[in-house]
Protein backbone atom coordinates (compact mmCIF):
# COMPACT_ATOMS: atom_id res chain seq x y z
CA UNK A 1 0.00 0.00 0.00
CA UNK A 2 1.52 3.31 -0.98
CA UNK A 3 0.59 6.94 -0.45
CA UNK A 4 -1.87 7.04 -3.33
CA UNK A 5 -3.72 4.02 -1.96
CA UNK A 6 -3.92 5.63 1.47
CA UNK A 7 -5.31 8.81 -0.06
CA UNK A 8 -7.79 6.76 -2.06
CA UNK A 9 -9.12 5.04 1.04
CA UNK A 10 -9.26 8.35 2.89
CA UNK A 11 -11.28 10.15 0.21
CA UNK A 12 -13.40 7.10 -0.57
CA UNK A 13 -14.39 6.89 3.10
CA UNK A 14 -15.12 10.61 3.13
CA UNK A 15 -17.30 10.46 0.05
CA UNK A 16 -19.30 7.42 1.16
CA UNK A 17 -19.54 8.66 4.74
CA UNK A 18 -20.58 12.13 3.60
CA UNK A 19 -23.25 10.61 1.40
CA UNK A 20 -24.55 8.48 4.25
CA UNK A 21 -24.62 11.38 6.69
CA UNK A 22 -26.39 13.47 4.08
CA UNK A 23 -29.27 11.00 3.99
CA UNK A 24 -29.60 10.56 7.73
CA UNK A 25 -29.24 14.16 8.94
CA UNK A 26 -32.50 15.59 10.18
CA UNK A 27 -31.83 19.20 9.32
CA UNK A 28 -31.48 20.13 5.62
CA UNK A 29 -28.56 22.59 5.94
CA UNK A 30 -26.07 20.08 7.44
CA UNK A 31 -27.35 17.59 4.89
CA UNK A 32 -26.37 19.99 2.11
CA UNK A 33 -22.96 20.48 3.75
CA UNK A 34 -22.36 16.73 3.91
CA UNK A 35 -23.30 16.61 0.25
CA UNK A 36 -20.55 19.15 -0.50
CA UNK A 37 -18.05 17.02 1.42
CA UNK A 38 -19.09 13.97 -0.54
CA UNK A 39 -18.87 15.77 -3.90
CA UNK A 40 -15.49 17.34 -3.15
CA UNK A 41 -14.07 13.96 -2.10
CA UNK A 42 -15.24 12.48 -5.38
CA UNK A 43 -13.35 15.34 -7.06
CA UNK A 44 -10.28 14.32 -5.03
CA UNK A 45 -10.70 10.76 -6.30
CA UNK A 46 -10.69 12.13 -9.85
CA UNK A 47 -7.44 13.94 -9.04
CA UNK A 48 -5.93 10.64 -7.88
CA UNK A 49 -6.87 9.23 -11.29
CA UNK A 50 -5.11 12.27 -12.85
CA UNK A 51 -8.37 13.42 -14.40
CA UNK A 52 -7.88 17.04 -13.34
CA UNK A 53 -10.39 18.47 -15.77
CA UNK A 54 -13.11 16.15 -14.51
CA UNK A 55 -12.20 16.97 -10.89
CA UNK A 56 -12.48 20.69 -11.49
CA UNK A 57 -15.76 20.32 -13.33
CA UNK A 58 -17.02 18.25 -10.42
CA UNK A 59 -16.29 21.09 -8.00
CA UNK A 60 -17.42 23.86 -10.36
CA UNK A 61 -20.69 22.33 -11.48
CA UNK A 62 -21.79 20.28 -8.50
CA UNK A 63 -20.61 22.54 -5.70
CA UNK A 64 -22.25 25.45 -7.51
CA UNK A 65 -25.42 23.41 -7.80
CA UNK A 66 -25.39 22.72 -4.07
CA UNK A 67 -25.20 26.46 -3.53
CA UNK A 68 -28.51 26.77 -5.34
CA UNK A 69 -29.80 23.94 -3.16
CA UNK A 70 -28.83 25.98 -0.12
CA UNK A 71 -30.98 28.81 -1.40
CA UNK A 72 -33.88 26.45 -1.98
CA UNK A 73 -33.56 25.14 1.55
CA UNK A 74 -33.43 28.55 3.10
CA UNK A 75 -35.97 30.32 0.93
CA UNK A 76 -38.39 27.85 -0.59
CA UNK A 77 -38.57 25.25 2.16
CA UNK A 78 -39.00 28.14 4.55
CA UNK A 79 -36.39 27.03 7.06
CA UNK A 80 -35.86 30.13 9.11
CA UNK A 81 -33.11 30.73 11.65
CA UNK A 82 -34.95 28.45 14.10
CA UNK A 83 -34.41 25.48 11.82
CA UNK A 84 -37.24 23.40 10.46
CA UNK A 85 -37.87 19.70 10.72
CA UNK A 86 -38.03 17.53 7.65
CA UNK A 87 -41.15 15.52 7.11
CA UNK A 88 -41.32 11.87 8.13
CA UNK A 89 -40.53 9.15 5.65
CA UNK A 90 -43.47 8.58 3.38
CA UNK A 91 -44.49 5.38 1.69
CA UNK A 92 -43.94 6.67 -1.81
CA UNK A 93 -40.44 7.97 -1.13
CA UNK A 94 -39.58 4.66 0.53
CA UNK A 95 -40.78 2.77 -2.53
CA UNK A 96 -38.85 5.07 -4.85
CA UNK A 97 -35.71 4.61 -2.74
CA UNK A 98 -35.99 0.81 -2.79
CA UNK A 99 -36.59 0.83 -6.53
CA UNK A 100 -33.59 3.02 -7.36
CA UNK A 101 -31.39 1.02 -4.99
CA UNK A 102 -32.46 -2.17 -6.73
CA UNK A 103 -31.68 -0.69 -10.14
CA UNK A 104 -28.29 0.45 -8.85
CA UNK A 105 -27.45 -3.05 -7.56
CA UNK A 106 -28.51 -4.65 -10.85
CA UNK A 107 -26.41 -2.18 -12.83
CA UNK A 108 -23.38 -2.72 -10.62
CA UNK A 109 -23.66 -6.48 -10.98
CA UNK A 110 -24.05 -6.06 -14.71
CA UNK A 111 -21.00 -3.91 -15.24
CA UNK A 112 -18.52 -4.74 -12.52
CA UNK A 113 -18.09 -8.32 -13.60
CA UNK A 114 -19.23 -9.84 -10.30
CA UNK A 115 -22.42 -11.25 -11.80
CA UNK A 116 -20.79 -12.81 -14.83
CA UNK A 117 -17.34 -14.18 -15.27
CA UNK A 118 -16.35 -11.91 -18.14
CA UNK A 119 -14.29 -8.82 -17.31
CA UNK A 120 -16.26 -5.57 -17.35
CA UNK A 121 -16.06 -2.70 -19.76
CA UNK A 122 -12.92 -1.30 -18.17
CA UNK A 123 -10.63 -3.38 -20.37
CA UNK A 124 -12.42 -2.22 -23.50
CA UNK A 125 -12.06 1.42 -22.51
CA UNK A 126 -8.34 1.04 -22.05
CA UNK A 127 -7.91 -0.50 -25.49
CA UNK A 128 -9.91 2.08 -27.40
CA UNK A 129 -8.71 2.59 -30.93
CA UNK A 130 -7.47 6.06 -31.86
CA UNK A 131 -10.49 8.21 -32.62
CA UNK A 132 -10.81 9.11 -36.26
CA UNK A 133 -7.43 7.64 -37.07
CA UNK A 134 -5.41 10.58 -35.76
CA UNK A 135 -3.68 11.27 -32.50
CA UNK A 136 -6.71 11.56 -30.23
CA UNK A 137 -6.19 8.52 -28.03
CA UNK A 138 -8.34 7.85 -25.01
CA UNK A 139 -7.00 9.96 -22.19
CA UNK A 140 -8.18 12.36 -19.53
CA UNK A 141 -7.15 15.53 -21.40
CA UNK A 142 -9.66 18.23 -22.19
CA UNK A 143 -9.46 17.82 -25.93
CA UNK A 144 -10.77 14.28 -25.71
CA UNK A 145 -13.72 15.30 -23.61
CA UNK A 146 -14.60 18.00 -26.08
CA UNK A 147 -14.14 15.76 -29.08
CA UNK A 148 -16.21 12.95 -27.60
CA UNK A 149 -18.96 15.20 -26.34
CA UNK A 150 -19.43 17.02 -29.61
CA UNK A 151 -19.26 13.99 -31.91
CA UNK A 152 -20.22 10.65 -30.43
CA UNK A 153 -22.33 11.86 -27.52
CA UNK A 154 -23.98 14.84 -29.20
CA UNK A 155 -27.55 13.60 -28.76
CA UNK A 156 -27.26 12.63 -25.06
CA UNK A 157 -25.81 16.08 -24.35
CA UNK A 158 -28.68 17.84 -26.05
CA UNK A 159 -31.18 15.65 -24.20
CA UNK A 160 -29.49 16.33 -20.85
CA UNK A 161 -29.47 20.06 -21.56
CA UNK A 162 -33.16 19.94 -22.39
CA UNK A 163 -33.89 18.04 -19.16
CA UNK A 164 -32.04 20.68 -17.14
CA UNK A 165 -33.99 23.43 -18.86
CA UNK A 166 -37.24 21.64 -18.03
CA UNK A 167 -36.24 21.30 -14.38
CA UNK A 168 -35.37 25.00 -14.26
CA UNK A 169 -38.78 25.97 -15.62
CA UNK A 170 -40.37 23.55 -13.15
CA UNK A 171 -38.60 25.18 -10.22
CA UNK A 172 -39.75 28.62 -11.28
CA UNK A 173 -43.36 27.41 -11.56
CA UNK A 174 -43.19 25.68 -8.16
CA UNK A 175 -41.67 28.63 -6.33
CA UNK A 176 -44.17 31.04 -7.86
CA UNK A 177 -47.00 28.82 -6.64
CA UNK A 178 -45.67 28.71 -3.09
CA UNK A 179 -45.57 32.50 -2.98
CA UNK A 180 -49.15 32.98 -4.19
CA UNK A 181 -50.75 30.20 -2.13
CA UNK A 182 -48.63 30.44 1.01
CA UNK A 183 -48.94 34.16 1.36
CA UNK A 184 -46.70 36.36 3.43
CA UNK A 185 -46.03 35.23 6.96
CA UNK B 1 9.13 4.55 -0.36
CA UNK B 2 10.46 7.62 1.47
CA UNK B 3 13.82 8.19 -0.16
CA UNK B 4 15.80 11.34 0.38
CA UNK B 5 15.04 12.93 -3.00
CA UNK B 6 11.32 12.66 -2.50
CA UNK B 7 11.55 14.12 0.99
CA UNK B 8 13.58 17.00 -0.40
CA UNK B 9 11.02 17.60 -3.15
CA UNK B 10 8.10 17.54 -0.72
CA UNK B 11 10.01 19.78 1.68
CA UNK B 12 10.79 22.27 -1.07
CA UNK B 13 7.16 22.34 -2.22
CA UNK B 14 6.13 22.91 1.37
CA UNK B 15 8.61 25.76 1.72
CA UNK B 16 7.42 27.38 -1.53
CA UNK B 17 3.81 27.08 -0.40
CA UNK B 18 4.67 28.76 2.91
CA UNK B 19 6.51 31.55 1.06
CA UNK B 20 3.57 32.09 -1.27
CA UNK B 21 1.09 32.21 1.61
CA UNK B 22 3.40 34.63 3.41
CA UNK B 23 3.60 36.89 0.37
CA UNK B 24 -0.16 36.95 -0.26
CA UNK B 25 -1.00 37.41 3.42
CA UNK B 26 1.48 40.27 3.70
CA UNK B 27 -0.03 41.89 0.63
CA UNK B 28 -3.51 41.39 2.12
CA UNK B 29 -2.39 43.00 5.39
CA UNK B 30 -0.84 45.95 3.62
CA UNK B 31 -3.88 46.32 1.35
CA UNK B 32 -5.83 47.05 4.53
CA UNK B 33 -3.32 49.76 5.33
CA UNK B 34 -3.49 51.01 1.73
CA UNK B 35 -7.25 51.13 1.99
CA UNK B 36 -7.06 53.31 5.08
CA UNK B 37 -4.34 55.54 3.69
CA UNK B 38 -5.95 56.01 0.27
CA UNK B 39 -9.35 56.71 1.78
CA UNK B 40 -7.75 59.23 4.10
CA UNK B 41 -5.96 60.84 1.18
CA UNK B 42 -9.17 61.05 -0.85
CA UNK B 43 -11.05 62.61 2.05
CA UNK B 44 -8.32 65.06 3.02
CA UNK B 45 -7.44 63.22 6.24
CA UNK B 46 -4.13 61.88 7.47
CA UNK B 47 -4.88 58.21 8.14
CA UNK B 48 -3.01 55.94 10.53
CA UNK B 49 0.26 57.62 11.54
CA UNK B 50 0.78 56.81 15.22
CA UNK B 51 1.76 53.15 15.45
CA UNK B 52 5.48 52.53 15.75
CA UNK B 53 7.79 49.82 17.03
CA UNK B 54 9.77 50.79 20.17
CA UNK B 55 13.29 50.97 18.70
CA UNK B 56 12.57 52.00 15.13
CA UNK B 57 10.78 55.20 16.10
CA UNK B 58 14.07 56.65 17.35
CA UNK B 59 15.96 56.26 14.08
CA UNK B 60 16.37 59.91 13.01
CA UNK B 61 14.65 60.32 9.64
CA UNK B 62 13.53 56.86 8.53
CA UNK B 63 11.68 56.08 11.75
CA UNK B 64 9.43 59.13 11.55
CA UNK B 65 8.84 58.52 7.84
CA UNK B 66 7.74 54.91 8.38
CA UNK B 67 5.56 55.98 11.28
CA UNK B 68 3.89 58.61 9.13
CA UNK B 69 3.19 55.99 6.46
CA UNK B 70 1.59 53.79 9.11
CA UNK B 71 3.91 50.93 8.18
CA UNK B 72 3.44 49.16 11.52
CA UNK B 73 -0.33 49.46 11.61
CA UNK B 74 -1.06 46.00 10.06
CA UNK B 75 1.13 44.42 12.75
CA UNK B 76 -0.78 46.20 15.50
CA UNK B 77 -4.13 45.28 13.92
CA UNK B 78 -3.12 41.63 13.72
CA UNK B 79 -2.02 41.59 17.37
CA UNK B 80 -5.24 43.25 18.40
CA UNK B 81 -7.31 40.56 16.63
CA UNK B 82 -5.20 37.84 18.25
CA UNK B 83 -5.46 39.06 21.83
CA UNK B 84 -9.04 40.30 21.84
CA UNK B 85 -11.39 38.15 23.90
CA UNK B 86 -13.25 35.55 21.84
CA UNK B 87 -16.94 36.24 22.31
CA UNK B 88 -19.41 33.62 21.11
CA UNK B 89 -23.00 34.91 21.37
CA UNK B 90 -25.37 32.52 23.12
CA UNK B 91 -27.89 32.23 20.30
CA UNK B 92 -25.59 30.98 17.53
CA UNK B 93 -25.19 27.51 16.12
CA UNK B 94 -21.71 26.96 17.60
CA UNK B 95 -20.19 24.38 15.27
CA UNK B 96 -21.11 26.17 12.05
CA UNK B 97 -20.36 29.54 13.63
CA UNK B 98 -16.77 28.40 14.21
CA UNK B 99 -16.53 26.64 10.87
CA UNK B 100 -17.60 29.63 8.76
CA UNK B 101 -14.40 31.77 8.97
CA UNK B 102 -12.29 28.75 8.03
CA UNK B 103 -14.51 27.99 5.04
CA UNK B 104 -14.18 31.61 3.99
CA UNK B 105 -10.37 31.74 4.21
CA UNK B 106 -9.38 28.38 2.71
CA UNK B 107 -10.64 29.00 -0.86
CA UNK B 108 -9.07 32.47 -0.85
CA UNK B 109 -5.70 30.92 -0.08
CA UNK B 110 -6.14 27.86 -2.31
CA UNK B 111 -6.59 29.80 -5.55
CA UNK B 112 -3.04 31.11 -5.34
CA UNK B 113 -1.58 27.65 -6.05
CA UNK B 114 -2.16 28.01 -9.78
CA UNK B 115 -1.13 31.66 -10.12
CA UNK B 116 1.99 32.11 -12.28
CA UNK B 117 3.88 35.21 -11.22
CA UNK B 118 7.06 35.15 -13.27
CA UNK B 119 9.31 32.96 -15.36
CA UNK B 120 12.68 31.39 -14.74
CA UNK B 121 15.17 31.10 -17.61
CA UNK B 122 16.89 27.72 -17.40
CA UNK B 123 20.40 27.32 -18.76
CA UNK B 124 19.30 25.08 -21.62
CA UNK B 125 17.12 27.87 -23.01
CA UNK B 126 13.79 26.72 -21.66
CA UNK B 127 11.63 29.09 -19.66
CA UNK B 128 9.91 27.68 -16.61
CA UNK B 129 6.91 29.54 -15.21
CA UNK B 130 7.13 30.29 -11.50
CA UNK B 131 4.07 28.88 -9.81
CA UNK B 132 3.16 26.24 -7.27
CA UNK B 133 1.27 23.90 -9.61
CA UNK B 134 1.11 24.24 -13.38
CA UNK B 135 -2.37 22.97 -14.11
CA UNK B 136 -3.56 22.51 -17.67
CA UNK B 137 -6.92 23.97 -16.60
CA UNK B 138 -5.67 26.65 -14.21
CA UNK B 139 -8.36 29.24 -14.84
CA UNK B 140 -11.14 26.71 -14.31
CA UNK B 141 -9.48 25.75 -11.03
CA UNK B 142 -9.55 29.38 -9.92
CA UNK B 143 -13.22 29.73 -10.86
CA UNK B 144 -14.14 26.46 -9.14
CA UNK B 145 -12.32 27.12 -5.88
CA UNK B 146 -13.32 30.76 -5.59
CA UNK B 147 -16.96 29.75 -6.05
CA UNK B 148 -16.59 27.72 -2.85
CA UNK B 149 -15.78 30.91 -0.93
CA UNK B 150 -19.43 31.92 -0.77
CA UNK B 151 -20.18 29.00 1.55
CA UNK B 152 -18.24 30.73 4.31
CA UNK B 153 -20.45 33.81 4.04
CA UNK B 154 -23.67 31.81 3.78
CA UNK B 155 -22.72 29.63 6.75
CA UNK B 156 -21.80 32.68 8.80
CA UNK B 157 -25.10 34.31 7.99
CA UNK B 158 -27.13 31.20 8.68
CA UNK B 159 -25.37 30.03 11.85
CA UNK B 160 -25.51 33.47 13.48
CA UNK B 161 -29.27 32.96 14.00
CA UNK B 162 -30.00 36.63 13.74
CA UNK B 163 -31.72 38.83 11.18
CA UNK B 164 -29.03 41.01 9.66
CA UNK B 165 -26.39 38.31 9.14
CA UNK B 166 -29.09 36.10 7.67
CA UNK B 167 -30.07 38.76 5.14
CA UNK B 168 -26.39 39.30 4.35
CA UNK B 169 -25.88 35.61 3.67
CA UNK B 170 -28.90 35.37 1.39
CA UNK B 171 -27.92 38.47 -0.55
CA UNK B 172 -24.38 37.23 -0.93
CA UNK B 173 -25.36 33.86 -2.34
CA UNK B 174 -27.80 35.41 -4.80
CA UNK B 175 -25.18 37.93 -5.90
CA UNK B 176 -22.45 35.32 -6.32
CA UNK B 177 -24.64 33.06 -8.44
CA UNK B 178 -25.73 35.93 -10.65
CA UNK B 179 -22.28 37.28 -11.35
CA UNK B 180 -20.45 33.96 -11.61
CA UNK B 181 -22.37 33.33 -14.81
CA UNK B 182 -21.32 36.61 -16.41
CA UNK B 183 -17.74 36.05 -15.23
CA UNK B 184 -17.51 32.59 -16.81
CA UNK B 185 -19.07 33.80 -20.05
CA UNK B 186 -16.70 36.76 -20.26
CA UNK B 187 -13.72 34.39 -20.09
CA UNK B 188 -14.88 32.06 -22.88
CA UNK B 189 -13.83 34.43 -25.74
CA UNK B 190 -10.37 34.55 -24.12
CA UNK B 191 -10.04 30.77 -24.36
CA UNK B 192 -11.14 30.86 -27.99
CA UNK B 193 -8.71 33.64 -28.80
CA UNK B 194 -5.69 32.11 -27.07
CA UNK B 195 -6.09 28.55 -28.35
CA UNK B 196 -5.05 29.35 -31.89
CA UNK B 197 -4.65 26.30 -34.07
CA UNK B 198 -1.02 25.49 -34.77
CA UNK B 199 0.52 27.22 -31.75
CA UNK B 200 -0.39 24.39 -29.41
CA UNK B 201 -1.43 26.93 -26.79
CA UNK B 202 -4.23 25.88 -24.49
CA UNK B 203 -6.61 28.71 -23.67
CA UNK B 204 -7.39 27.32 -20.24
CA UNK B 205 -3.81 27.40 -18.99
CA UNK B 206 -2.85 30.64 -17.25
CA UNK B 207 0.76 30.34 -18.44
CA UNK B 208 -0.31 30.04 -22.07
CA UNK B 209 -2.62 33.04 -21.66
CA UNK B 210 0.28 35.13 -20.38
CA UNK B 211 2.69 33.94 -23.05
CA UNK B 212 0.19 34.66 -25.82
CA UNK B 213 0.49 38.35 -24.84
CA UNK B 214 4.27 38.47 -25.16
CA UNK B 215 5.29 41.27 -27.60
CA UNK B 216 1.73 41.34 -28.93
CA UNK B 217 -1.38 43.24 -27.89
CA UNK B 218 -2.63 42.67 -24.39
CA UNK B 219 -5.93 40.88 -24.23
CA UNK B 220 -7.35 44.03 -22.62
CA UNK B 221 -6.85 45.78 -25.97
CA UNK B 222 -8.04 42.82 -28.03
CA UNK B 223 -11.18 42.17 -25.98
CA UNK B 224 -12.06 45.30 -24.02
CA UNK B 225 -15.66 44.23 -23.45
CA UNK B 226 -14.64 40.89 -21.94
CA UNK B 227 -12.24 42.74 -19.66
CA UNK B 228 -14.94 45.16 -18.55
CA UNK B 229 -17.47 42.41 -17.80
CA UNK B 230 -14.83 40.37 -16.00
CA UNK B 231 -13.79 43.37 -13.91
CA UNK B 232 -17.37 44.18 -12.89
CA UNK B 233 -18.02 40.54 -12.03
CA UNK B 234 -14.76 40.48 -10.07
CA UNK B 235 -15.94 43.42 -7.98
CA UNK B 236 -19.18 41.58 -7.32
CA UNK B 237 -17.46 38.30 -6.48
CA UNK B 238 -15.05 39.93 -4.03
CA UNK B 239 -17.96 41.81 -2.39
CA UNK B 240 -16.32 45.18 -2.89
CA UNK B 241 -18.22 48.41 -2.81
CA UNK B 242 -20.57 49.19 -5.39
CA UNK B 243 -21.47 45.51 -4.69
CA UNK B 244 -20.88 44.99 -0.98
CA UNK B 245 -24.43 43.77 -0.46
CA UNK B 246 -23.54 41.07 2.10
CA UNK B 247 -22.17 43.53 4.61
CA UNK B 248 -23.51 46.96 3.59
CA UNK B 249 -23.13 48.55 6.98
CA UNK B 250 -25.75 51.26 6.56
CA UNK B 251 -28.66 48.87 6.12
CA UNK B 252 -27.39 45.57 7.57
CA UNK B 253 -25.20 46.76 10.49
CA UNK B 254 -22.24 44.59 9.46
CA UNK B 255 -24.00 41.98 7.35
CA UNK B 256 -22.81 38.42 7.61
CA UNK B 257 -20.13 39.18 10.21
CA UNK B 258 -22.31 41.19 12.59
CA UNK B 259 -22.07 38.50 15.26
CA UNK B 260 -18.34 37.96 14.87
CA UNK B 261 -15.55 39.58 16.82
CA UNK B 262 -11.89 39.13 17.63
CA UNK B 263 -9.84 36.68 15.63
CA UNK B 264 -12.78 35.18 13.72
CA UNK B 265 -13.69 38.60 12.39
CA UNK B 266 -10.02 39.06 11.55
CA UNK B 267 -10.10 35.93 9.44
CA UNK B 268 -13.11 37.18 7.45
CA UNK B 269 -11.32 40.48 6.99
CA UNK B 270 -8.11 38.87 5.75
CA UNK B 271 -10.09 36.53 3.49
CA UNK B 272 -11.77 39.51 1.82
CA UNK B 273 -8.45 41.21 1.14
CA UNK B 274 -6.81 37.95 0.04
CA UNK B 275 -9.63 37.64 -2.50
CA UNK B 276 -8.84 41.13 -3.75
CA UNK B 277 -5.12 40.38 -4.07
CA UNK B 278 -5.72 37.11 -5.91
CA UNK B 279 -8.41 38.70 -8.08
CA UNK B 280 -6.08 41.53 -9.07
CA UNK B 281 -3.36 39.01 -9.90
CA UNK B 282 -5.77 37.04 -12.10
CA UNK B 283 -6.89 40.16 -13.95
CA UNK B 284 -3.23 41.06 -14.50
CA UNK B 285 -2.49 37.58 -15.83
CA UNK B 286 -5.44 37.39 -18.18
CA UNK B 287 -5.81 40.92 -19.46
CA UNK B 288 -2.66 42.90 -18.64
CA UNK B 289 0.01 40.58 -19.98
CA UNK B 290 1.23 39.16 -16.68
CA UNK B 291 4.96 39.68 -16.26
CA UNK B 292 5.52 40.81 -19.87
CA UNK B 293 6.43 44.43 -20.52
CA UNK B 294 4.16 46.68 -22.59
CA UNK B 295 1.92 45.69 -25.48
CA UNK B 296 3.76 45.17 -28.78
CA UNK B 297 7.12 45.66 -27.05
CA UNK B 298 9.27 42.65 -26.21
CA UNK B 299 10.62 42.34 -22.68
CA UNK B 300 13.57 44.77 -22.41
CA UNK B 301 15.27 42.77 -19.66
CA UNK B 302 17.88 40.04 -20.28
CA UNK B 303 16.94 36.36 -20.10
CA UNK B 304 18.80 35.75 -16.84
CA UNK B 305 17.92 35.93 -13.17
CA UNK B 306 17.86 39.73 -13.46
CA UNK B 307 15.08 39.40 -16.01
CA UNK B 308 13.26 37.00 -13.72
CA UNK B 309 13.35 39.46 -10.84
CA UNK B 310 12.36 42.43 -13.03
CA UNK B 311 9.51 40.38 -14.49
CA UNK B 312 8.19 39.52 -11.04
CA UNK B 313 8.53 43.16 -10.02
CA UNK B 314 6.61 44.30 -13.10
CA UNK B 315 3.90 41.74 -12.37
CA UNK B 316 3.66 42.94 -8.76
CA UNK B 317 3.49 46.56 -9.91
CA UNK B 318 0.50 45.82 -12.16
CA UNK B 319 -1.19 43.82 -9.39
CA UNK B 320 -0.67 46.61 -6.87
CA UNK B 321 -2.09 49.14 -9.31
CA UNK B 322 -5.21 46.99 -9.62
CA UNK B 323 -5.51 46.74 -5.83
CA UNK B 324 -5.30 50.53 -5.79
CA UNK B 325 -8.02 50.58 -8.44
CA UNK B 326 -10.26 48.48 -6.18
CA UNK B 327 -9.74 50.95 -3.34
CA UNK B 328 -10.16 53.94 -5.62
CA UNK B 329 -13.55 52.69 -6.84
CA UNK B 330 -14.66 51.93 -3.30
CA UNK B 331 -14.13 55.50 -2.14
CA UNK B 332 -15.57 57.06 -5.29
CA UNK B 333 -18.81 55.27 -6.16
CA UNK B 334 -21.81 54.90 -3.82
CA UNK B 335 -23.33 51.50 -3.10
CA UNK B 336 -25.98 50.05 -5.43
CA UNK B 337 -29.38 49.13 -4.12
CA UNK B 338 -30.00 45.40 -3.98
CA UNK B 339 -32.50 45.38 -6.85
CA UNK B 340 -30.07 47.44 -8.94
CA UNK B 341 -27.39 44.80 -8.39
CA UNK B 342 -29.70 42.02 -9.56
CA UNK B 343 -30.91 44.10 -12.47
CA UNK B 344 -27.38 44.87 -13.61
CA UNK B 345 -26.31 41.24 -13.32
CA UNK B 346 -29.18 39.55 -15.10
CA UNK B 347 -30.51 42.08 -17.60
CA UNK B 348 -27.33 43.96 -18.54
CA UNK B 349 -24.16 41.97 -17.96
CA UNK B 350 -25.45 38.52 -18.92
CA UNK B 351 -26.88 39.51 -22.34
CA UNK B 352 -23.79 41.64 -22.97
CA UNK B 353 -21.52 38.69 -22.16
CA UNK B 354 -23.56 36.43 -24.47
CA UNK B 355 -23.38 38.93 -27.35
CA UNK B 356 -19.65 39.32 -26.72
CA UNK B 357 -19.19 35.55 -26.83
CA UNK B 358 -21.16 35.14 -30.07
CA UNK B 359 -19.26 38.01 -31.68
CA UNK B 360 -15.88 36.49 -30.87
CA UNK B 361 -17.00 33.00 -31.90
CA UNK B 362 -17.89 34.40 -35.33
CA UNK B 363 -14.71 36.48 -35.49
CA UNK B 364 -12.44 33.58 -34.55
CA UNK B 365 -14.22 31.30 -37.03
CA UNK B 366 -13.72 33.90 -39.75
CA UNK B 367 -10.04 34.44 -38.87
CA UNK B 368 -9.29 30.73 -38.61
CA UNK B 369 -10.85 29.62 -41.88
CA UNK B 370 -8.34 28.07 -44.23
CA UNK B 371 -7.08 30.58 -46.76
CA UNK B 372 -6.68 28.07 -49.59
Amino acid sequence: MNAVDLLFYFFATLSVGGGLLMIISRHPVPAALFMIISLVSVAALFVLLEAFFLAILQVLVYAGAVMVLFLFIIMLMDVGPDGGKVSRIKLISGLAGCLSFGILVVLLLQFSGIGNAEPGNWQEIQNTEPVNGDSLLFSTSMKNFGYGLFTKYMLPIQVAGFLLLASMVGVIVLSKKSITSGGIK
Amino acid sequence: MFDFDMLLMVGLKFLFALLMIGAVMTMAGYSVLAERKVSAWMQGRVGPNRTVLPMIGHIPFVGKFLQGLGMFQPLADGLKFLFKEEMIPGHVNKFYYNLAPIVALVPALTTMTVLPFGEFFAEDGRTIPLMLANLEVGILFVLAVSSLGVYGIVLAGWSSNSKYPFLGGIRSSAQMISYELAMGLSLLPIFLWVSEPGTGALGLSLVDIVNSQNDRAWLLLVQPLSALIFLIALFAETNRLPFDMPESETDLVGGFHTEYGGFKFGIFFVAEYAHIVVGSAIFTIIFLGGWHFLPWIADPWPATWVGTLLGIGWFLAKTIFLIFFFIWVRWTIPRFRYDQVMNLGWTKLLPLALINLIFYVLLVTWLDQPTT
